[in-house]
C-alpha cells in the first residue's frame, strides 16, 4: 500500500518506530500525485525534489515530524507562488514570507508538500471557478469536489496527500471534506492566525486542516492554533491537546437538531443519512433534542452581503502596480487598473467585487451593510442561546452530494444556496467539523455524505471527542 | 458691490515620529534608498496583516490633550477605498466615525501671525475651534518623470495625525498663525516636527466666501499642493479674490478642488463635486476598536507646559514684557537656553539675561539662520557675562564687544575680557586719587558743576575714564565726582 494512503497517525508512529523515513513518504505521495493527478487535478503545482530536501531534514522527533502537508494555494510558503486560483496572481508573484501556519507547520516539523486548487480567491463552492485547472471528485470525476478548497478535499480523499491546509469562510473546508468523503474541520474565528492566508473576507476566514480521520485533524489543529502578535484578531487563549479527549465515551452528551436545517429540499439520501446517524449518536449515549436556529434563513443573505463587501476592499491590491498580472496593453492609469483587473479576475470574483462595492456606496450603506451586520448578531445569538440547552450542534454539512461538473455553473444563486448549513457557523465565529456520514448512490455511483458538528466557543476538543466517537463507533 | 464674509477651514496633516511605521515594525525614517524600509504588511502583499503601533495613538492623544480635545473611551479604523498606485492596499487605514480626538482648538498667538500683520491682529486671543483629530497611514511617495512614474514605498504607512478645524478662521493671516501656533504646539509635544517645508506637515484649505448678511455658508473650495506656510496664505488671498470676482460677475461658486500653482500664483480647477470619490469606509475587520482609558492615563502626565502658557510664567517669574516673553516662549528649544542661562546666575535678574538673547543673541542667530542647537555660547557663558556687566566689571559697550567675539570663538566671557583689558578699575582708593588730579587741575569746571551744569559733571567723568584709559567704572567715577565736589 502507498503510504499516501495511510493516516497520519499511523505514519508517525512507523516514522518513530524506524519502519520508515520522511523521504519514503515523499516518495509515496509523488507516485500517487504522479499517478492520479491528471485525472483528479486536486494539484496545481508540487516539487518533489524541494520536499524530498526539506523531509531528508526533518526533525522525526517532532510531534509533526516528517509529514508532507499539501498546502491550499492562497497560504503563502516562501520562495513559492501563492495564485489563490487566479490568473491576477499566477504570474509576477513569489511569497517573500511564510505563513504563521506554514511557520507552526515547520516547527512541528512538518513538510509543507504541494499547492492546492481552489475556486478564485475561495470564492465558490465547486472548485470551478478556478482559472487554472479542473478539479474532479476523486468518488466520481464527473461531479465537482466541491470547493472552495475542493484541491485541498480531493487530495485528502484521492489519496493524493496525507493530509491538508484549507480555508474556510463560509464552508470551503466543510463542504468539500463533505463532498469528497473526508474531515474537514473549521476552528474558532481567531483559533489559528490568518498572517499569511491571502484575505477574503476577513472576519469570516479561518485556515482548518483536512485529512482521513479525526484523530488526524486533532493532532494537525494542535500545531495550528495559537495567539499571533501579527493577527490582531487572533484569540489569546490557552490551546488545549485536542487528541487528549479521543476515545473517551459521549454518554449523556446533549446533541441539538436544528429543526431549520432539516427543511424540504435536502435530497432524500442525506435525509436518510442523518437517521441513521441520529440512531448511532443515539446508540453513543447522546441525548438527542430538537432546537430552533430561527434567524437560520438570513443567513445566506447576510452572507453575501458581509463578504463581499469586505472582499471587495480584500481584493483592491491586486491592481498589477507592485506584483501579479498586469495589462501589457495600457496607454494611462485608467486602462491599467481596468484591464489589469478585467483580465485577470474572473467572472465570479468580478460579481463579489461589484456587489461589495454596491453595498458599501454611499446612500446603501445603511440598507445592506449595517442591517446585515444586525442580522450577523440575530444569528450568533441563536447559537448561544440553542448552546445554553446542548453541548453540540448537529446537521447535514450540505443539502446534497456533489453535482456533476457544469451543473450550477450559470446559476450563481442557487450555487450560493449549497454553503445554506455552513454560512452561519463563520457569520458566529464558532468551530465545526464536517465528518463522513455514509454515501448515496448516483449514476451509479456511491458519493459521500458528510454531517457538520458545531460546537460552542472554543470548545473544539469536545467536537472533536464526539466526531471520533462517531468516527469509531 | 456688496462686502463678503470669507470662512476657511483647515485640514492639516501631521507626520508622528514614531520609531516605526503605523501597522508594521518598518522604521519611519526618511531619506534612505527607494523601497528599503518595506515589509509584507506595508506594501500591501497578499495575506499581510496590520498591527497597531501604540506608540502614534499615544502621540495622538498627546495632541488631543495639549489642545484640550475630548477622548472618547472607545475607538475603531476604518477602510477608507479609493485606487491609487501610491496606496499599496488600495484602501487607507483610517479613522471615520470614531476618531481618536474630539473637539478641542488651537489658539492663535501673536507672534505666531506672519511679521507683517502682527500690528494688526483681528482678533486678539482667538482659539479656532477643532472638529477632530484622527489617526491614519500615510501612503507612498511617487515621483512623475516623462514617460513613468516611480514610487518610493519607505513612507508607505508611516502615522499621520489629521486634525480638521471648524470653519473658524476668518483670513489668510489667521490660516497663517493657526498652522504656526499649532506647528509650536506639536513641537512642544514632541509629538511631529511639523515642518510644511520638509513634508513633514500639509494642509487643504477649505474655503467659502457669502455676501455679508447672509447666514448660510458659500460653496466650498478645496486648495490643493500647498507646500509652505506663505503658499497657504497666498493662495487663501488669491482664492478669495477671485470668488469675489466670480460672485461680482454674477457666477456661481460650485463645490470643488482646485490645485496651487506656486510659481504662477494661481489655482486651477481639478475636481468638482460631481466626480467626487465615494470612500465606501467600513470597519476594518482586520483591526479590534481600542479601549483608551488606559493609554489616556499613561499619556496624561506627558502633557508639557505649552507655549503660552511658559509665555505667562516668563513674564510672571522673570519680570519681562509680553512680547519678550512671547518670543522666549516661542521655540521650545529657546525657551529652555533661556532658563537654563537664568539658572546659572541667580542672582542676575532673568530681564537682563533675556535682553541679552532677544537683542543680541536672536540677531546673531538670525543672520547665520542659525537654531538655537547651533548656538556657539552655552547658556552658562551668556549667563557669565551678564553677570559681569551687572556687577560693574566691564561696561556695556565693553560687553557687546566681548559678546561679538564669544559667538565667533565660542571662547569663554573672562577669557576675552582679560585679553582685551577690559577688566574695570572699581578700587574706590585708585579712582578717588585720579579724582582729585582732575577736580585739582580744572577749578573753573568744579565751579561749572557747582552752579548745577550736568555737562560739566559728564565731561569729568570722562576725563577719569580717559586718564584710567577706560578702565575705570564710570558709574563710581559720577557717584566720587558727586561727592567731592559736593563736600
Amino acid at each position: 500500500m502507498s503510504l499516501a494512503t495511510a493516516s497520519l497517525t499511523s505514519l508517525r508512529q512507523r516514522l518513530t518506530s524506524g519502519e520508515i523515513s520522511a523521504t519514503d513518504i515523499i516518495k509515496d505521495v509523488t507516485t500517487q500525485i504522479d499517478n492520479r493527478n491528471g485525472d483528479i487535478g486536486a494539484y496545481l503545482r508540487w516539487d518533489p525534489e524541494l520536499a524530498l530536501a526539506e523531509a531528508a531534514k526533518a526533525d522525526i522527533s517532532l510531534p509533526l515530524g516528517g509529514i508532507p502537508i499539501a498546502i491550499k494555494d492562497n497560504i503563502n510558503v516562501t520562495g513559492q507562488s501563492c495564485t489563490c486560483g487566479s490568473r491576477i496572481l499566477a504570474e509576477n508573484y513569489t511569497a517573500p514570507y511564510d505563513a504563521t501556519v506554514i511557520q507552526k507547520l515547520r516547527a512541528a516539523g512538518a513538510v509543507p508538500y504541494g499547492r492546492l486548487n481552489m475556486d478564485e480567491f475561495a470564492m465558490g463552492s465547486s472548485t470551478e471557478n478556478s482559472a487554472l485547472g479542473i478539479t474532479r471528485n476523486p468518488h466520481d470525476l464527473n461531479r465537482i469536489p466541491g470547493g472552495s478548497s475542493g484541491g485541498s478535499a480531493a487530495a485528502v480523499a484521492g489519496d493524493l496527500a496525507v493530509a491538508a491546509l484549507g480555508s474556510d469562510t463560509g464552508g470551503s473546508i466543510r463542504q468539500p471534506a463533505a463532498l469528497c468523503g473526508c474531515v474537514g474541520l473549521k476552528p474558532t474565528y481567531g483559533r489559528v492566525s490568518r498572517f499569511g492566508l491571502v484575505a477574503f473576507a476577513s472576519s469570516l476566514d479561518q485556515i482548518g486542516p483536512l485529512t482521513q480521520t479525526v484523530a488526524d485533524s486533532a493532532l494537525l489543529l494542535n500545531h495550528l492554533c495559537g495567539v499571533d502578535p501579527r493577527d490582531s484578531t487572533s484569540l489569546d487563549e490557552e490551546v488545549p491537546d485536542f487528541t487528549a479527549n479521543l476515545g473517551q465515551d459521549i454518554k449523556g452528551l446533549r446533541i441539538g437538531l436544528p429543526k431549520e436545517y432539516f427543511i424540504d429540499g435536502i435530497h432524500p439520501g442525506v435525509r436518510a443519512a442523518m437517521e441513521t446517524a441520529i440512531k448511532k449518536w443515539q446508540a453513543l449515549g447522546a441525548e438527542i433534542t430538537d432546537i430552533s436556529l430561527p434567524h437560520t434563513d438570513m443567513g445566506v443573505a447576510t452572507y453575501y452581503i458581509l463578504a463581499p463587501a469586505e472582499a471587495s476592499a480584500n481584493l483592491a491590491r491586486f491592481d498589477g502596480v507592485r506584483y501579479g498580472y498586469r495589462s501589457s496593453t495600457a496607454t494611462n492609469l485608467m486602462e491599467h487598473y481596468l484591464q489589469s483587473r478585467g483580465e485577470g479576475f474572473g467572472p465570479e470574483v468580478k460579481r463579489r467585487i461589484l456587489l461589495g462595492t454596491y453595498v458599501l456606496s454611499s446612500g446603501y450603506y445603511d440598507a445592506y451593510y449595517i442591517k446585515a451586520q444586525k442580522a450577523r448578531t440575530l444569528i450568533r445569538r441563536d447559537f448561544e442561546e440553542a448552546f445554553q440547552k446542548v453541548d453540540l450542534i448537529v446537521s447535514p454539512t450540505t443539502p446534497g452530494p456533489a453535482h456533476k461538473m457544469g451543473e450550477l455553473k450559470d446559476n450563481p444563486l442557487q450555487a450560493y444556496l449549497e454553503d445554506v448549513f455552513t454560512i452561519p457557523v463563520n457569520l458566529a465565529g464558532l468551530p465545526g467539523i464536517s465528518i463522513p456520514c455514509g454515501t448515496v448512490t448516483e449514476d451509479g455511483k456511491q458519493l459521500p455524505i458528510g454531517m457538520q458538528i458545531i460546537a460552542p466557543h472554543l470548545q473544539e476538543a469536545r467536537m472533536l471527542q464526539a466526531a471520533h466517537a462517531f468516527e469509531v463507533g | 458691490m456688496p462686502k463678503y464674509i470669507l470662512t476657511i477651514g483647515l485640514e492639516v496633516h501631521a507626520q508622528l515620529n514614531t520609531r516605526s511605521k503605523m501597522f508594521c515594525a518598518c522604521p519611519a525614517e526618511y531619506g534612505e534608498e527607494p523601497n528599503t524600509l518595506t515589509c509584507p504588511t506595508c506594501l500591501g502583499l497578499p495575506g499581510a496583516l496590520p498591527v497597531l503601533n501604540e506608540g502614534a495613538i499615544e502621540r495622538t492623544i498627546l495632541t488631543g490633550l495639549m489642545l484640550g480635545c475630548s477622548i472618547p473611551p472607545v475607538v475603531k479604523w476604518d477602510r477608507k477605498n479609493y485606487f491609487y498606485p501610491d496606496m499599496p492596499k488600495n484602501y487607507q487605514i483610517s479613522q471615520f466615525d470614531l476618531p481618536l480626538c474630539l473637539g478641542g482648538g488651537v489658539p492663535l498667538y501673536e507672534l505666531a501671525y506672519p511679521k507683517d500683520a502682527q500690528k494688526s491682529i483681528a482678533n486678539p486671543g482667538k482659539v479656532v475651534k477643532l472638529t477632530r483629530i484622527h489617526l491614519e497611514e500615510d501612503v507612498a511617495k511617487s515621483t512623475h518623470h516623462e514617460k513613468f512614474t516611480t514610487i518610493d514605498f519607505n513612507r508607505a504607512g508611516t502615522p499621520l495625525m489629521e486634525i480638521v478645524s471648524e470653519p473658524d478662521i476668518d483670513s489668510a493671516e489667521e490660516a497663517f498663525a493657526y498652522l504656526s501656533s499649532l506647528r509650536q504646539i506639536l513641537i512642544y509635544g514632541g509629538v511631529s516636527d511639523a515642518d510644511m517645508e520638509k513634508g513633514n506637515m500639509r494642509c487643504d484649505v477649505n474655503i467659502s466666501v457669502r455676501p455679508e448678511g447672509q447666514t448660510e455658508l458659500g460653496a466650498k473650495v478645496e486648495l490643493k499642493n500647498l507646500n509652505s506656510m506663505s503658499a497657504v496664505r497666498r493662495s487663501i488671498k488669491y482664492e478669495t479674490e477671485r470668488q469675489i470676482d466670480c460672485l461680482n460677475r454674477g457666477e456661481k461658486i460650485i463645490q470643488s478642488t482646485r490645485r496651487w500653482d506656486d510659481d504662477l500664483g494661481e489655482t486651477t480647477l481639478m475636481r468638482t463635486k460631481e466626480d467626487a470619490h465615494d470612500y465606501r469606509y467600513f470597519p476594518d475587520p482586520d483591526l479590534l476598536p481600542v479601549r483608551t482609558a488606559e493609554i489616556l492615563e499613561r499619556v496624561r502626565p506627558q502633557v508639557p507646559e505649552l507655549p503660552h502658557e511658559k509665555r505667562d510664567r516668563f513674564e510672571r517669574d522673570y519680570a519681562v514684557s509680553a512680547y519678550d516673553a512671547s518670543v522666549l516662549s516661542s521655540d521650545k528649544a529657546l525657551a529652555a537656553w533661556f532658563e537654563t542661562a537664568t539658572a546659572a546666575q541667580p542672582t542676575v535678574p532673568g530681564k537682563k539675561i533675556a535682553n541679552w538673547v532677544i537683542n543680541d543673541l536672536l540677531g546673531l542667530m538670525n543672520e547665520g539662520s542659525l537654531s538655537i542647537a547651533d548656538c556657539p555660547i552655552t547658556p552658562a557663558a551668556l549667563a557669565d557675562l551678564v553677570a559681569t556687566v551687572e556687577s560693574g566689571k566691564i561696561s556695556n559697550n565693553q560687553a557687546k564687544e566681548v559678546f561679538a567675539e564669544m559667538f565667533k570663538s565660542g571662547r569663554p566671557a573672562a577669557e576675552i575680557i582679560k585679553e582685551k583689558g577690559f577688566e574695570q578699575v572699581s578700587d574706590t582708593g585708585a579712582l578717588e586719587a585720579m579724582v582729585e588730579e582732575i577736580l585739582a587741575a580744572n577749578p573753573d569746571k568744579v565751579a561749572e558743576v557747582q552752579a548745577g551744569n550736568d555737562k560739566a559733571m559728564n565731561w569729568f567723568t570722562g576725563q577719569v575714564m580717559k586718564l584710567s584709559k577706560g578702565k575705570a567704572n564710570p558709574k563710581l567715577v559720577t557717584e566720587i565726582v558727586k561727592a567731592k565736589v559736593a563736600g
